[in-house]
């Protein structure tokens, strides 16, 4: 029995021998599951080009802080947030519509980060942030992002229904009494702490993909806000794990095969989703076509 | 009961977005205990008006006070509620009947949202009043026009506010419904609410609404439905071009 098993056991256990297997996937788990649980906000509130712009922006402060000998998050959380305080003001004085503010100022924070960089001399590599290093993964790399991510995790978890409610209708948050510039301000930081957490595993490029793809994928598989937390976090889950074994047997881009395995997952659930799904839709309008015919 | 300290009472109330004022020296005394009708061109100020009750937009000068309290301090104590206009409900969102009805105790709850046995109570007698109770496990885009409103309306009655800013709540609603509204809004008055209801449906307005705003951009005539809502007090406020300086 175990020699029969062997051979289809070998591919997924001989990996995990492996320390730096074993970080990458505790470290990506970690992040899978608070990006998810973000991203169903992030879908909700229609904030997917918000979110790329406070993953982009973190950057020159990631950077900074690094050079600082401060931590990653500290930076990210000031440049990110103000990534957004520069947005909303440019937004408020100027006629530039909105999303053409968000594509010009994240792009001018990236470029700074990336000048910063090249001037700064420090052991960063330029392309472990851009694209992440989940193989190279340090102690304290794994101890900061742990901690970053169960930060975020509780913080989600305690305002939950609220965050809910000023996705839903801002209006009534706001007549109840919420502070609906605090939860503004709370999610776009979570965001910003969620792009630091995801620079070690997809790098700040590909983090949107984290703080979207789950979401949306849970979106077409629910109509109910709690289902579609779990459905984000067991897709973005299940996803960076065979990502993560899909690089290694391919010996291909760790952040490249997550987020190509996520988008697979959402292109799948588009077409078989049970309700919201392409060929349920089709199904239900012949459906609807023949009653009509019928009568 | 219709003291000077309940109600809403707006002073000279000047606001608008970006320095260009959309509403001018606005001055209104809406008592408890009655339902006030706002009646106006598109672009006359009316969501301005609603979006500075609700605190979006801080007024450049004037003041409002509900009940007595400053706008802040009347949300605080959940004595405002809001039923928006069917345009600005996501109605594809996540969330069932009895969800939404419940986020209008949000306000009683502590700071976890964890609903007690009375909260479930007042939200289930809330649906049982607009008759929904049946239909609280859908997703709220299922609902028909008219059951979308009611499930707003319900929200609002499970807040118990004393003042309710209700925007278009006639817009694709059913005859049944409608009535059902205006029934609810009635009895919400004569136990001591104070309701502000902007609206094009002017036929209904006589029907139900003892006070009348008309606006443009200021306030062209406020007082008693039989008294303003005169012929030619609507000819003026619906003849008018807005004047050149209002936003479009």
């Amino acid at each position: 029995m175990e020699t029969l098993l062997n051979p289809l056991l070998q591919p997924l256990i001989r990996p995990l021998e492996m320390l730096f297997m074993q970080r990458a996937l505790a470290i990506g788990v970690v992040v899978a599951v608070v990006c998810a649980v973000l991203s169903c906000f992030m879908t909700l509130k229609g904030w997917a080009l918000m979110g790329d712009a406070v993953s982009h922006a973190v950057l020159p402060g990631v950077v900074i802080a690094y050079a600082l000998g401060l931590p990653f998050a500290l930076g990210a959380f000031v440049f990110g947030v103000g990534s957004v305080g520069v947005i909303g003001a440019i937004k408020q004085h100027t006629r530039v519509k909105e999303d053409t503010v968000i594509g010009l100022v994240f792009t001018g924070f990236f470029a700074l980060g990336l000048v910063l960089i090249s001037k700064i001399r420090s052991s960063v590599d330029l392309t472990h942030i851009l694209f992440g290093n989940l193989l190279g993964i340090t102690d304290a790399d794994l101890a900061q992002t742990v901690a970053i991510s169960a930060g975020c995790l509780l913080v989600l978890l305690v305002l939950r229904r609220d965050l809910l409610l000023f996705c839903f209708d801002p209006s009534h948050a706001r007549t109840i009494g919420l502070n609906t510039g605090f939860l503004h301000y709370l999610l776009l930081t979570l965001v910003s702490l969620a792009a630091v957490a995801g620079l070690q595993t997809v790098g700040i490029i590909l983090v949107v993909a984290m703080l979207v793809t789950p979401g949306a994928t849970a979106y077409l598989l629910t109509d109910r806000f709690d289902r579609m937390t779990w459905l984000a976090v067991l897709s973005a889950v299940s996803a960076t794990v065979l990502g993560i074994y899909a690089s290694y047997w391919l010996d291909a881009s760790t952040a490249g095969c997550i987020v190509v395995v996520q988008t697979l997952q959402f292109l799948l659930v588009m077409v078989l989703a049970p309700r919201h799904g392409l060929l349920a839709q089709r199904a239900r309008q012949r459906a609807s076509t023949q009653g009509t015919q019928s009568l | 009961m219709a003291s000077s300290e309940s109600g809403i009472s707006i002073h000279h109330l000047t606001v608008g977005y970006n320095g260009r004022a959309a509403v001018v020296d606005v001055s209104l005394e809406l008592q408890a205990g009655s339902i006030c009708g706002l009646v106006g061109m598109n672009g006359a100020g009316k969501s301005t008006l609603f979006k500075a009750l609700m605190g979006f937009l801080r007024p450049s000068s004037g003041s409002i006070r509900i009940s007595g309290c400053s706008l802040r301090q009347a949300q605080l104590r959940q004595l405002v509620a809001y039923v928006p206009q069917s345009e600005q409900v996501d109605w594809q969102f996540p969330i069932r009947v009895w969800d939404v009805v419940m986020m209008g105790r949000y306000g009683h709850m502590g700071l976890l949202r964890w609903p007690s046995v009375g909260d479930q109570r007042r939200v289930q007698s809330a649906l049982e009043r607009v008759d929904l109770w049946p239909l609280r496990d859908r997703q709220i885009g299922a609902l028909s026009g008219g059951q979308r409103k009611r499930a707003f309306l319900a929200r609002a009655l499970a807040q118990g506010a004393g003042v309710l800013l209700l925007d278009e709540p006639f817009s694709g609603v059913d005859i049944n419904t409608e009535r059902l509204i205006i029934d609810l809004l009635l009895a919400l008055r004569d136990q001591g609410a104070t309701v502000l209801i902007a609206t094009h449906d002017l036929e209904s307005i006589p029907s139900f609404c003892d006070r009348v705003v008309l606006i443009n951009r200021t306030v062209l005539a406020y007082g008693d439905t039989s008294e303003v809502f005169t012929q030619t007090n609507l000819l003026r406020t619906f003849s008018a071009a807005p004047s050149p300086s209002a936003p479009s």
